[in-house]
């Protein structure tokens, strides 16, 4: 069957062998492109004839921006995905994600303030783009608070994964009122970058480097989506065989008590 | 599954149509809550007094308390919401009332709507009732009264209807309130940055229909979407 395979997903074993597998396949390119990137970006890139070398900061504020977006739209989708068919591991999935994307959105915003302090004088600035970036930021941290609010797993799951649908319909509500707010109340003050005059030598280690962090943000979701299967299914016993031990006097316990 | 309503009362043999039970529930719930009328006054007192803040805060000149006025309408309007939605499901899930109402067979989703609408009424109206005044108090012309009207009416259908959502989420943790907050007020961003600007267009005697119509609109897809998310949430903290 074509399914075989999505049905598979739901087995936390299986999960966790074929994560396990898959994270050098994203590990070591990302590590490859990120090197690459930021050599790229940091000495072979010329200076930016309006901003100097302020700008080379992009090569870590953009991609960082992508992804805060990106994992965001991973967290729901797989919230989606464990709502409608009730598949535990796309929690899981979620749950590994969030303190990922909260990462990604904290780095934008700091990146993005540094960036600021040479380019308008400020640290901060209302600029529509930081702005509901720090508001995804509140997603972020509203999302891991409901999370964390239940002590019941199951209900943490879905409940979360309602707030992570909701979200991500926002989103760009929100990120359009805001732009739209921002443009009626103080015009554009600086541009952010030349983007269509952008030369290749520039554009082509941001592009290697969006590729990179996707990459790493692939293997980080991956080991932490091993651990958060592991500690989910710390009661069974096909955890003690994966973790190669004798299973501490703790989880024969749970495992009994289950 | 159909489950039978055997003991309603409503109307023996037939089940009662979905918008009579929504009238039903509307009646129970605005019959509850005048009842208990502080908790009515109590978000309307808490709006008056964050607007005393402003003036204190910053300063008793009407010239210049007019140009912060929306804002301070608005950041107001938004807390004074929040704070009702505690009222909107706590003790029908205490009472086990809500258990009642997804076991009813009734789409939950309508029943919830219902009591949003409720919740509205008990809030919202009031509160866009008293906005008119508080503007006249922080030096707002009166040419500017209607829009202010239309601008909170309007912005507090939306927050009632996220609120519904953020409420229904928190209905099984114990102590919700600065989470409830930091759920929804995010959310709630489109609704204060259309409505502080409709308010501020009036305030300086602009047409102001621009930002109304995204107000509505906001409402509109609130109205169409939120009462199912909010249901979604409610049956998962049954469970």
């Amino acid at each position: 069957m074509a399914w075989t395979w999505f049905h598979r997903l739901a087995s936390p074993p299986h999960v966790y062998r074929i994560a396990g597998r898959l994270t050098p396949w994203f590990a070591w390119p990302a590590a490859i492109l990120l090197i690459a990137g930021l050599i790229g970006g940091l000495w072979l890139a010329p200076p930016d004839y309006q901003q100097g070398d302020a700008y080379r900061i992009m090569y870590v504020h953009a991609p960082s921006a992508w992804l805060s977006l990106m994992v965001y739209t991973v967290m729901a989708v797989a919230g989606g995905i464990g709502l409608i068919w009730r598949m535990k591991v796309a929690h899981a999935v979620a749950a590994a994600a969030a303190p990922i994307g909260a990462s990604f959105t904290l780095a934008t915003l700091v990146t993005g303030s540094l960036w600021g302090k040479p380019m308008w004088g400020t640290y901060w600035q209302w600029d529509p783009r930081l702005t509901s970036e720090l508001l995804l930021f509140f997603l972020y941290l509203g999302y891991m608070g409901l999370r964390a609010a239940f002590e019941d797993l199951q209900r943490a799951d879905r409940v979360s994964a309602v707030l992570a649908v909701v979200g991500v319909i926002n989103v760009p509500i929100i990120h359009y009122s805001v732009v739209w707010w921002n443009s009626l109340h103080q015009g554009p003050s600086v541009m952010y970058l030349g983007k269509p005059t952008m030369p290749p030598s520039m554009l082509v280690p941001l592009l290697i480097m969006f590729l990179g962090f996707t990459l790493f943000f692939g293997a980080v979701l991956l080991m932490r989506l091993r651990a958060e299967v592991l500690n989910r299914e710390r009661a069974a016993r096909w955890v003690s065989e994966a973790i190669g031990g004798v299973p501490s006097g703790r989880w024969v316990g749970e495992e009994i008590g289950a | 599954m159909q489950a039978a309503l055997p003991s309603t009362g409503l109307e023996r043999g037939s089940a009662p149509s979905a918008l009579a039970v929504a009238r039903l529930m509307l009646e129970r719930d605005l019959r509850l809550a005048f009842r208990k009328a502080s908790q009515l006054v109590q978000p309307l007192a808490f709006f008056a007094m964050v607007t005393t803040l402003f003036p204190l805060a910053i300063t008793p000149e009407l010239s210049r308390l007019r140009h912060i006025a929306s804002g301070v309408l608005w950041a107001a309007a938004l807390l004074a919401s929040l704070l009702a939605l505690e009222f909107l499901f706590r003790d029908d899930a205490q009472d086990g009332t809500l258990e009642q109402y997804a076991l009813s067979g009734r789409a939950l989703t309508g029943l919830l709507s219902a009591k949003t609408a409720a919740h509205w009424l008990l809030t919202g109206l009031p509160l866009a009732l008293v906005a008119p005044i508080a503007a006249v108090a922080l030096g707002v012309p009166g040419r500017a009264l209607p829009g202010i009207l239309a601008s909170v009416t309007l912005g507090t259908v939306t927050l009632s209807l996220l609120g519904a959502i953020g409420a229904a989420l928190t209905l099984g943790v114990r102590r919700a309130g600065a989470l409830l907050s930091l759920l929804t007020l995010p959310l709630a961003i489109p609704v204060l940055i259309f409505g502080a600007h409709a308010t501020q267009l009036a305030i300086r005697g602009k047409p102001y229909g621009a930002p109304l119509t995204l107000l509505a609109a906001l409402a509109v897809f609130g109205m169409t979407l939120a009462p199912l998310a909010a249901a979604a949430a409610v049956r998962i903290n049954l469970e």
